[in-house]
């Protein structure tokens, strides 16, 4: 089972292909070179010309630097720690040296770009070795969070008293929401550095709706469009709960009437899309009770997928939208790559 | 021990059946019988006027109106029932608990806690208005008027002016108006935000302000007159407030 400790949270090369990582390299070279250029010319605008000029120079070596890990990324992955840093370092001196040779530099130069090259390539590695223990202990506390925030006292104990309710004239059922209720706290309590598959967190909203339903009866409606749900699908644990859990809080018990809940999730290409909706009916309490959630649910998409997912919300119409836009994992592509 | 007429305020259906059943468990020790329920809070002011309640057992977190606003327009019923608060949340539990000497029950309920509020409710009051006033601490989205059998909401939204005449307050809205028995000083501090004072005796809903006209009358100082949204009354503002005023509407531009 793949989990973004294995993933990248351990002493592991960084994923190449990670637009984060990747990003943060364009940055890093970059800033390196325009220090490099203050320090070689006189004042603001002499370095910036002579950054300009590196940089002509400069950038299609970068692009050439990424566009290679990019493709060896598997390659390199296969390799111990220390052998994928090596490989990463030589691979990147000699690209620079290589493609110095072909503009029919001096030797001088050629030796000082590989070192160059070398040396930068280290710092960065030592940098995404640093920021993987930097994210750890945000990791334990997002964990920490995720188990804190998660459960609503209110649902819980309404929950447990709707199951008295029933223990007399509908045991069965009643023993079906236990059971219910079961699931639903065992995955609270559930690792939560793991992803899980799609197909398992859809049959979780399906528990969970179950008990709201016995509690709330026809108030609530949920629509499901799952026929496009990618079932392999891999992302965080609970991420689609708390929302359908907020959708229910927000925008169905405060209202007389009964309220509309739309759970829909799809795969377009190689992304997963997820959006849930409600009626907006306090957009201030809605607002506010959904910041900490969000922010959670945020923090752990980032932390899972770093900058590759997104989740937005809007307001239309009348309805109150939280959208996730992640890229498509599965367990055959993670063991692959 | 006479049977004891309960009405039951809860949202979730499941939560109405399990206070009954608890209801028949303990009716050897409390005989009661349930004379009306209600699904959310606006439904609690609607029936429970005509049903000769006893004892209301009110839900704190409803729709449509959540429980301690419905017991404070409650409260001013001739014989209403005394009401026991039942709640899932601890914090609103806290502040049912500064209510009065009247006790609450926390969801799931237990069987002797509920015989127990009952009797002590039996023997109690309503609760005071002021009381639940502090309790509930917001201010209240609808103002009341008791009829006899009968309570009136108004949405404190729809209300374009509150005036104070002699022992009333004349609540106006676009519609008509209404005399309710609330001192003005009051009204002023629980909807400080929406309401603003033009003059000693009235306040004026702060996002009906359209303008203001100069009125010059024959044997008077001339003096400003506020032009409201939605009526045609012109209302005299006083010359302590008008700077004041002046500058809120220079303010919204």
């Amino acid at each position: 089972m793949p989990s973004i400790r294995q993933n990248t949270f351990s002493d592991l090369l960084p994923d190449f292909r990670n637009l984060g990582v990747i990003a943060r390299i364009l940055v890093a070279v970059n800033a390196t070179a325009l220090a490099a250029a203050a320090y070689a010319a006189p004042g603001i605008r002499g370095a910036l010309e002579r950054f300009i000029e590196d940089a002509a120079f400069l950038e299609p070596l970068l692009f050439i630097e990424v566009a290679v890990l990019f493709a060896l990324s598997r390659q390199l992955g296969r390799l111990s720690y220390t052998a994928g840093c090596l490989a990463v370092v030589v691979l990147s001196a000699t690209l620079a040296a290589g493609y110095l040779a072909a503009l029919q530099q001096s030797s001088t130069a050629i030796a000082r770009g590989g070192l160059f090259a070398f040396l930068l390539a280290s710092v960065l590695l030592g940098y995404f070795g640093l920021l993987v223990k930097a994210f750890s202990p945000a990791l334990a506390e997002a964990r920490l969070q995720a188990l804190q925030s998660r459960i609503r006292p209110h649902f819980l104990f309404n929950s447990l008293n709707a199951v008295l309710a029933l223990i007399r004239r509908d045991p069965k059922r009643a023993e079906r929401t236990l059971e219910d209720l079961a699931d639903l706290f065992r995955s609270l309590v559930s690792d939560a550095t793991r992803f899980v598959r799609l197909a398992d967190e859809i049959s979780l909203l399906e528990r969970y709706a179950a008990i709201e339903q016995l509690r709330l009866g026809e108030r609530l409606r949920i629509t499901w469009e799952l026929d496009a749900a990618p079932s392999d699908a891999l992302l965080p644990p609970l991420v689609l709960q708390p929302l359908l859990e907020n959708a229910v809080y927000h925008g169905v018990e405060p209202a007389t009437e009964p309220g509309d809940v739309l759970v829909r999730v799809e795969r377009r290409g190689d992304r997963v899309l997820a959006c849930i909706e409600n009626a907006l009916i306090d957009a201030e309490a809605e607002r506010a009770g959904n910041r900490m959630a969000l922010d959670n649910i945020r923090e752990r998409l980032a932390l899972f997928f770093d900058a590759e997912a997104r989740m937005d919300t809007r307001v239309e119409g009348g309805r109150y939208r939280v959208e996730i836009d992640m890229p498509y994992l599965t367990r055959a592509r993670t063991a692959e790559g | 021990m006479s049977v004891l007429r309960i009405f039951i305020a809860d949202d979730e259906a499941p939560a109405r059946e399990r206070l009954k059943e608890l209801l028949q468990d303990i009716a050897a020790e409390v005989p009661t019988e349930v004379v009306g329920e209600a699904r959310h809070g606006l439904e609690a002011i609607e029936l429970v006027p005509g049903s000769a309640a006893q004892v209301l057992l009110l839900d704190i977190e409803m729709p449509g109106m959540r429980g301690l606003e419905v017991a404070r327009h409650l409260a001013g019923l001739e014989n209403g029932p005394a009401v026991v608060f039942v709640t899932a949340h601890d914090k609103h539990a806290v502040e049912a608990f500064e209510l009065s000497a009247l006790d609450y029950l926390l969801k799931p309920v237990r069987a002797p806690r509920l015989a127990a509020a009952l009797k002590k409710a039996a023997a109690a009051r309503p609760p005071d208005g002021e009381q639940l006033a502090r309790a509930h601490g917001d201010a209240r989205e609808y103002l009341s008027v008791t009829e006899r059998h009968r309570i009136v909401l108004v949405p404190v939204r729809d209300i374009i002016f509150l005036r104070a005449e002699q022992k009333y307050v004349t609540l106006r809205t676009k519609a008509r108006s209404h005399l309710i028995e609330e001192p003005l000083i009051a009204l002023e501090r629980e909807f400080e935000k929406r309401f603003v004072r033009i003059h000693r005796n009235c306040l004026i809903a702060r996002e009906a302000i359209r303008g203001f006209e100069r009125a010059a009358p024959s044997n008077d100082e001339p003096h400003w007159m506020v032009v409201l949204d939605g009526i045609e009354e012109r209302l005299p503002v006083s010359r302590r407030q008008w700077p004041m005023l002046r500058e809120l509407v220079q303010d919204r531009g």
